[in-house]
């Protein structure tokens, strides 16, 4: 590539050829790019449709991302043949749904709180979480599967009420932890303090409660945060492993990612392997692509934080 | 909105109703009120599930508690500490790893998202479909990205019929997480893979906070593309490199997924984290004293590398 400076770039009449140029080496750098971060994932599907014999075979030349030959759901229908995949799929939904939709409940009434009222304590509370967020999970995991299995829970029996204690083993234990959340709390409290004070006197005049206030004012002049915690959460609470494979030894209800690993590690039939990865990522990947507008600005706005 | 309630609020306060000087102190008690209820259900659920393990973490840390055990815990002091750094290979082991790790992944993949950043911030068609490309990796689990590598490393499959296509034949192939010298290498690559177009997006958006100005000074200076991004895109990029740079090296000292699916640690420890061997001691060899000692040095380490992004963001103000 030819140098240049300002003078000769604004003069030459060259500079449209080498903006063109410039422009064709972007594109070729940005494909490249592309493939290298595309050809892991569409090998994983195409394989997929496979059988073992074959995917081995093509994986020396372009056949391995082309699905040619021997094509089928034959891996998929296997993966359902020997393990509960659905089952593990719906305890997935459920917790990932609970801990989503609670955590903005609990979470934007906390932001609300904070941003909104006086009240005594809140400085100390908004430090406190503001504190609590550079605790990684991983830091507090084990001591946590000791704290878990002290808990005392309420069991249903005989028609009675009974308590023990112990959480392992159950939907709580993988949803409850993670309702509050520090980060959700910061983004909902910066961003309830960008609307209007002057609408809470106004209802506060009129004789609305101050939960009102946050359901009828506050919500719904807020859907972008809602937006924007709601997906932030969602990943992590679909992908969660390291804490359900401590605390979840009960198949029945094993999320996905889990089930993923125990199918991984007693079966080397790769076809099946990837037609369980594949199953679990395809479905993510398309509310991604439907949603990445969105997506992309939730990332934006975690960078904000300070 | 403001439209629809103003005419309200001028009707409300020209009621008699209100009887000023007593409303003030009932509308503090009932914000004292209202803040404490709605603040609640959050306050204690960071409290039993943030404070508490972790203050359970830093007491158990000097302890022999296990998870199932019929001796009594007792306090033992330091000897998880002294246990850790000079009696337990595996230990210093997985902290070395970890250190290498962090050392090699910081650099590269902060380097690697601003040049994606810079990449798909130019004003050309398709730099959206590029970005969301090169997002895609981030928001497939770990846990899938873990087993793909993993099939892709074996000794028939994808990366070494790849390699030797592109040397001819000349490569013999290799089980590169099998071989002590190439497996942290390997878990390296794919974690940057993953993990990339996150940093790229963060990038991104201090990219996008530079005024366009800076640039058109900039070339009417006669500065070229290097002197445009060494003298204006670089110091402006200061709040954001400070928060990348921070951000990996916390999510890097705590790798642990990526090792439990493709090599438990091994071979020969060369693989073995920080987190891992917490893990490992603290959960499946159920020594929950000694798994949380480890995960408090885990945690101190956050601790460094938190302080030092309060110092480095203190210093610009």
């Amino acid at each position: 590539m030819p140098v240049h400076n300002g003078y000769t770039v604004r003069r030459d009449p060259g500079e449209r050829g080498l903006r063109r140029r410039r422009r064709t080496w972007s594109y070729l750098v940005l494909i490249g790019l592309a493939v290298f971060f595309l050809f892991p994932l569409v090998f994983m599907v195409v394989s997929s449709l496979k059988p073992d014999g074959q995917i081995l075979s093509d994986v020396g030349g372009w056949r391995a991302f082309l699905p040619v030959g021997d094509i089928g759901l034959h891996n998929y229908a296997e993966v359902f043949d020997r393990v509960p995949v659905g089952r593990f799929l719906l305890n997935s939904v459920i917790v990932t749904v609970v801990i989503v939709v609670a955590g903005l409940l609990v979470n934007s009434m906390a932001g609300f709180a904070i941003s909104r009222l006086r009240w005594t304590g809140r400085g100390v509370v908004l430090s406190v979480i503001i504190a609590t967020l550079i605790v990684p999970f991983e830091t507090i995991a084990v001591p946590m599967v000791y704290w878990v299995s002290q808990l005392p829970t309420l069991l249903f029996q005989n028609g009675r009420i009974e308590y023990d204690f112990g959480w392992l083993d159950s939907y709580q234990v993988q949803i409850i932890p993670f309702i509050a959340n520090g980060f959700s709390i910061f983004l909902f409290t910066q961003y309830f303090s960008t609307i209007p004070t002057a609408l809470d006197e106004a209802a506060r005049i009129d004789g609305a409660s101050w939960f009102t206030i946050y359901r009828k004012i506050v919500v719904p002049l807020s859907g972008p945060a809602f937006a924007t915690v709601a997906i932030l959460t969602f990943l992590p609470a679909w992908n969660q492993y390291l804490w359900p494979s401590m605390v979840v030894q009960d198949e029945k209800l094993r999320p996905v990612m889990v089930g993923m690993q125990y199918f991984f590690q007693d079966n080397t039939a790769w076809g099946e392997v990837m037609a369980y990865t594949s199953m679990i990522t395809l479905p993510v990947l398309v509310v991604f692509l439907a949603f990445q507008r969105a997506f992309v600005s939730s990332v934006a706005a975690s960078g904000i934080k300070e | 909105m403001t439209a629809t309630i103003s005419p309200d609020t001028r009707a409300a306060s020209a009621a008699p109703k209100p009887v000023s000087g007593r409303e003030p102190r009932h509308e503090r008690r009932s914000q004292r009120r209202a803040g404490w209820a709605m603040a609640a259900p959050a306050v204690l659920l960071l409290l039993a599930f943030l404070i508490v393990p972790v203050i359970l973490g830093f007491v158990l840390s000097f302890t022999n508690a296990r998870l199932v055990s019929p001796q009594p815990t007792t306090f033992t002091g330091l000897d998880n500490f002294v246990r850790a750094f000079t009696a337990d290979p595996t230990f210093l082991r997985s902290l070395v790893n970890t250190f290498c790790f962090a050392a090699v992944v910081v650099p590269v993949q902060a380097g690697f998202g601003l040049l994606l950043a810079i990449l798909v911030n130019q004003k050309i068609r398709g730099a959206v479909a590029f970005r969301v490309i090169f997002f895609i990796p981030v928001v497939t689990s770990i846990v899938v990205v873990s087993i793909l590598w993993k099939f892709m490393y074996q000794p028939d499959g994808l990366i070494n019929s790849f390699i030797d296509s592109i040397t001819f034949g000349a490569w013999q192939g290799t089980a590169w997480l099998n071989n002590p010298s190439t497996a942290l290498i390997a878990i390296i690559v794919l974690s940057i893979w993953q993990a990339v177009g996150f940093h790229m997006l963060i990038w991104l958006s201090g990219l996008q906070t530079i005024p366009e100005e800076l640039y058109e000074a900039a070339r009417i200076d006669g500065a070229g593309t290097w002197q445009q991004f060494r003298n204006v895109t670089w110091p402006c990029l200061r709040p954001t490199r400070v928060f990348v740079l921070i951000t990996i090296t916390i999510a890097a000292l705590g790798l642990f997924v990526q090792i439990d699916v493709m090599t438990q640690g091994g071979p020969v420890d060369s693989t073995s984290t920080l987190v891992y061997d917490a893990v490992r001691m603290g959960y499946h060899q159920q020594q929950i004293g000694y798994g949380s000692a480890l995960s408090l040095v885990f945690f101190v380490l956050v601790l460094i590398v938190a302080l030092l992004q309060r110092f480095l963001t203190r210093d610009k103000d």
